[in-house]
């Protein structure tokens, strides 16, 4: 056996050898066939053999039903909701009557610092009786979405109401303030636009910005100068600018603070950069302005050089709902594309008719205006000697807004000093004013405050007895 | 379940294609119109470029007045609806003075409540001369009001949960409560077929969001299985919680959801429930009281039930119901109530008395009527339907019943031919369902007597012959004649 494989090895090398060592045996094509060649074949042919050959993988193991009934078992959800702590359970004060400058909260007759009833129109007679035959007409809820027979001529009369007023072409209403701007904002900003916003915008502008799936660059509050660096950054880094859609987001009057946007600025900047502007005017329509058509009148900038303008119903206009307005290629393309709109029942009938009587009454008496600016600078000169407390907003908005002069440094403790002040201010005088309190899902990094809501129909005693009532209980807590 | 027949399915496609082609078409035309004009735009990106909004101006426009039709009346069982011309072929539409009263086969009314109501709007006025019109507050500022806690009390009692809470709008109640319960590290198993408040809600919650297969436990089940095997992407850990979301009546399809073997499945893995039912909630179950009383669920086995005021009371808003923990936790992180208008007080007071009317408070049994007209309402509509050969989608007992019209050209047709019988119907196409499956969505009222129903239904007959739409024609007679005879001798 052994030697029959001695000799078998010894003629295979034999062979090896002579196939080495023969001479030219043929000549292909004028190339003489060496011994190396056949190395060279015998090569190629492993290197064909090894890559035809499957790759060597570790097999995979896929879990069992057994494990994975016992992972199943072991997972432990954690409980839906925290715990609930000693300083959650807050009860909010209990109105009985209406929110008018005069109210009856938990049994007595307190001076209302906490609705935004700017024009003084709750309790209005004529936008009553308006509400009273919408009512027996209508009935009270729509129905139905705008497309399937939830639209009601009083929806139509309303947006081209407003649409009049403030000199645009065509307006969209929609069924709840929030929703208006986080269904408008996702509607015309799609993933790769890019949008620059201000970081003090409320948590209905962060929620539609962050639906809205594009790039958000945000720039100081209410600096222009920041704005101008961000714009410059941002147009220098997209490849394509005229393939991109480019926004502005800001707020004419900012819920958080107060303040007021520049809008001759922004628009300086907008057409320079070619971006466009999503203006929130929430808290400035029917207020700001000779005749209350908002911030473009009070800058003296053309209706037509700001693209969409948002604005919630329920605070000069004292009903409820929102509306968008700018040209008719923005407000078409809202009927089909908004969420909040398409997909949601439609405004009450007898809301729209109340913003309708609303309007009138605001274009009949131009007054009323006159009068929200002599209180707002009333209050606005007495507040400014609070101690402890130091007044944030412009001079001309009408939510003047408190911020502690000393943090305590912790949001939380900040937060349990001023609702105490506003607890007392309302148990001691009677004074009905707010702490803003934040969710915790709002990104805003500006500080937390105190807020009056001034009224056209508070008279000067109510405002300087607020002020009052204020200095003395900041005096007592905050020193 | 959709049975769509080969041929259907053909010439459906076959229509969109023509239709594709001259939009096509149209476009490249306009484009050489265009290029002469002048855009004072110059340098900002179009709203909408290429085929974004192809499907808006090819295809929506062309039929653009079978939707969006406005009234001039309260929606009840008969309506005024207002007329329109077009001049300029259907891109734009002009109201006239004219109107003309159809039978109402589309608003959401299941209960009656839509019009002005005996009972509800002479306590509904004295509330709006006692209150006003709106609050102009925030809930925690100083928009509560004794009604509002009056209904979140009434609401948690009539759904069966310790406590509720109440939103102005629906659509914000979905979008706003789900970012607040679950965030990133969660995560939300949807039913395919959600409504787009929730997925919005998802989406912006941060959760990982999967879905499961429409209506079927087995697939959900599967489906828990491997993510809680798996854990989250990439990362493996485990799950911080598992919420699934799904609704009461799914009002594209007009079926019930599965409920007790949902809520089975979800019991086995320890996952939340998360129900909303805002088209069930009042127009289902004996008392009113939902898909949970229907189906025999026990409310506490649910631990959020979420709904709307539009539908059956007539009057707008949504309401959460859960436990006292979660309200409580709720009332303090959800934006909407720290950040939104509170809900105007006449609405309010609509709603607390359309639930007394319901519960029998009110000291008549209208609501117990109502509910029995709405059962017998919908299974007499549906039924006859079925006779007739239409295909309807649903379960017994939904009020609301879809029935396919498939081809594009047929939605026109069958919406314009009823309102020239002066029957008001809703048809619904793409997007809102899928491509090839088009529909027209009757809903059912308990104001909705006998003639009218009968009335309705003579219409929808001779339209559906005129449009083609029995696509399950009925078996011939003969045989039962024969039987008869055969009996008296």
């Amino acid at each position: 056996m052994a030697s029959a494989m001695v000799n078998v090895t010894a003629s295979v090398l034999d062979w090896v050898s002579l196939a080495f060592d023969a001479p030219t045996k043929a000549v292909v094509f004028g190339v003489p066939i060496d011994g190396h060649l056949v190395v060279e074949v015998l090569l190629v042919v492993v290197i064909l053999f090894q890559l035809t050959r499957k790759s060597y993988k570790p097999p995979k193991k896929p879990l069992t039903e057994k494990e994975i009934d016992e992972l199943c078992d072991e997972w432990v959800p954690e409980p839906l909701t925290p715990q609930i702590t000693e300083d959650m359970t807050d009860e909010a004060p209990t109105l009985e009557s209406a929110a008018g400058p005069h109210a009856i909260v938990n049994g007595k007759e307190v001076l209302n610092f906490a609705s935004a009833n700017y024009l003084g129109l709750i309790g209005n007679e004529k936008i009553t009786d308006s509400c009273v035959g919408a009512l027996e007409k209508y009935g009270v809820g729509s129905c139905g979405p705008r497309g399937f027979y939830g639209t009601i001529d009083v929806h139509l009369d309303c947006e081209q109401k407003i649409a009049k007023f403030l000199g645009t072409p065509d307006s969209i209403l929609y069924s709840y303030g929030i929703s208006t701007i986080f269904s408008v904002i996702p509607a015309f900003c799609k993933k790769g636009d890019i949008i620059v916003a201000d970081e003090g915008v409320h948590w209905a502008v962060q929620n539609g910005l962050y639906l809205s799936r594009s790039t958000v660059a945000y720039f100081k509050h209410n600096d222009m100068k920041s704005l101008e660096n961000k714009l410059e950054e941002v147009t220098r880094r997209s490849k394509h600018p005229e393939k991109i859609r480019r926004y502005i987001v800001v707020e004419s009057i900012y819920q958080n603070s107060g303040q007021i946007a520049p809008l001759d600025e922004i628009v300086r900047l907008k057409e320079k950069y070619r971006f466009r502007i999503i203006l929130d005017e929430s808290h400035s329509f029917g207020v700001l302005g000779n005749s209350g058509r908002g911030l473009a009148e009070q800058c003296g900038v053309p209706i037509e050089k700001i693209d969409i303008i948002t604005a919630g119903m329920g605070n000069a206009l004292a009903t409820d709902g929102g509306f968008c307005t700018g040209s008719v290629r923005v407000v078409d393309h809202q009927r089909l594309s908004s969420a909040g709109y398409v997909f949601s029942a439609s405004l009450p009938p007898y809301l729209a008719s109340a913003a309708i009587a609303a309007v009138d009454h605001l274009e009949e008496n131009p007054s009323i205006l006159a009068n929200l600016r002599a209180n707002i600078a009333t209050l606005f000169n007495e507040l400014s000697d609070v101690p402890g407390l130091v007044v944030a907003s412009h001079l001309l908005s009408p939510l003047v807004f408190l911020k502690l002069k000393k943090s305590t440094g912790s949001d939380k403790a900040d937060m349990h000093l001023l609702q105490s002040i506003a607890k007392r201010v309302l148990e001691e005088d009677s004074v009905l004013i707010v702490a803003t309190k934040r969710s915790s899902l709002d990104k805003c990094p500006l500080p937390i405050g105190l807020r009056f809501f001034v009224s056209a129909s508070h008279s000067e005693s109510d405002l300087l007895k607020a002020a009052t009532s204020l200095k003395r209980v900041a005096a007592l807590v905050l020193s | 379940m959709v049975r769509l027949p080969y041929l259907t399915a053909l010439t459906t496609l076959l229509s969109y294609g023509i239709l594709f082609v001259f939009g096509q078409l149209r476009d490249l035309f306009r484009k050489f119109l265009d290029s002469s004009k002048s855009n004072d735009l110059q340098g900002y990106a179009p709203i909408c470029l290429g085929l974004e909004d192809f499907y808006t101006r090819r295809l929506y426009l062309r039929i653009q007045d079978c939707f969006g039709r406005p009234i001039s009346s309260a929606p009840d069982a008969w309506f005024d609806v207002v007329e329109r011309y077009s001049n300029d072929n259907n891109k734009t539409l002009q109201r006239t003075e004219k109107t003309s009263k159809c039978l109402n086969l589309g608003a959401y009314n299941y209960l009656g409540f839509a019009a002005a109501d005996e009972y509800c709007t002479p306590r509904v006025i004295q509330t709006l001369k006692e209150y006003s019109v709106s609050t102009c507050s925030v809930r925690v500022d100083g928009g509560t009001t004794k009604l509002h806690n009056e209904l979140e009390e009434l609401v948690a009692r009539f759904v069966g949960k310790p406590a509720a809470i109440l939103f102005g709008m629906g659509y914000v109640t979905n979008s706003a409560i789900i970012p607040a319960l679950v965030s990133k590290g969660s995560l939300i198993i949807s039913d395919s077929l959600n409504h787009n408040s929730i997925v919005n809600g998802a989406r912006g919650s941060g959760a990982t969001v999967r879905v499961f297969q429409h209506n079927s436990p087995s697939h959900l089940e599967d489906l828990l299985r491997e993510q809680i095997a798996h854990g989250q992407p990439r990362t493996h850990r485990p799950w911080k919680k598992i919420v699934v979301i799904i609704e009461g009546i799914y009002s594209m399809e007009g079926e019930l959801c599965n409920l007790p073997e949902i809520i089975a499945v979800c019991k086995k893995y320890k996952v939340y429930t998360y129900l909303d039912e805002a088209h069930s909630i009042g127009a289902v179950g004996k008392t009113g009281k939902g898909v949970c009383e229907l189906l025999g669920v026990d409310p506490t086995d649910i631990d959020i039930m979420m709904g709307t005021f539009t539908k059956s009371f007539g009057s707008c808003g949504g309401y959460i119901a859960a436990s006292k923990e979660i309200i409580q936790h709720l009332k303090q992180t959800c934006p909407a109530h720290l950040y939104a208008t509170s809900m105007s007080p006449p609405a309010v007071q609509q709603v607390i008395s359309a639930l007394q009317v319901i519960l029998g408070e009110d000291g008549t049994n209208r609501g117990a009527k109502k509910l029995a007209q709405i059962r017998e309402n919908s299974n007499f509509f549906r039924s006859e339907l079925q006779k007739m050969g239409f295909e309807v989608l649903g379960d017994n007992d939904s009020p609301v019943m879809p029935i396919m019209l498939y081809n594009p050209a047929k939605i026109p047709a069958f919406s314009r031919e009823c309102l020239n019988q002066n029957v008001a119907v809703v048809t619904v196409a793409f997007p809102a369902t899928p491509l090839l499956l088009a529909r027209a969505r009757i809903c059912i009222s308990a104001a909705h007597t006998r003639e009218d129903l009968i009335k309705g239904l003579e219409v929808i007959s001779k339209v559906g012959d005129l449009v083609g739409i029995k696509y399950f024609p009925v078996e011939p007679l003969k045989p039962q004649k024969v039987i008869e005879l055969k009996k008296i001798e």
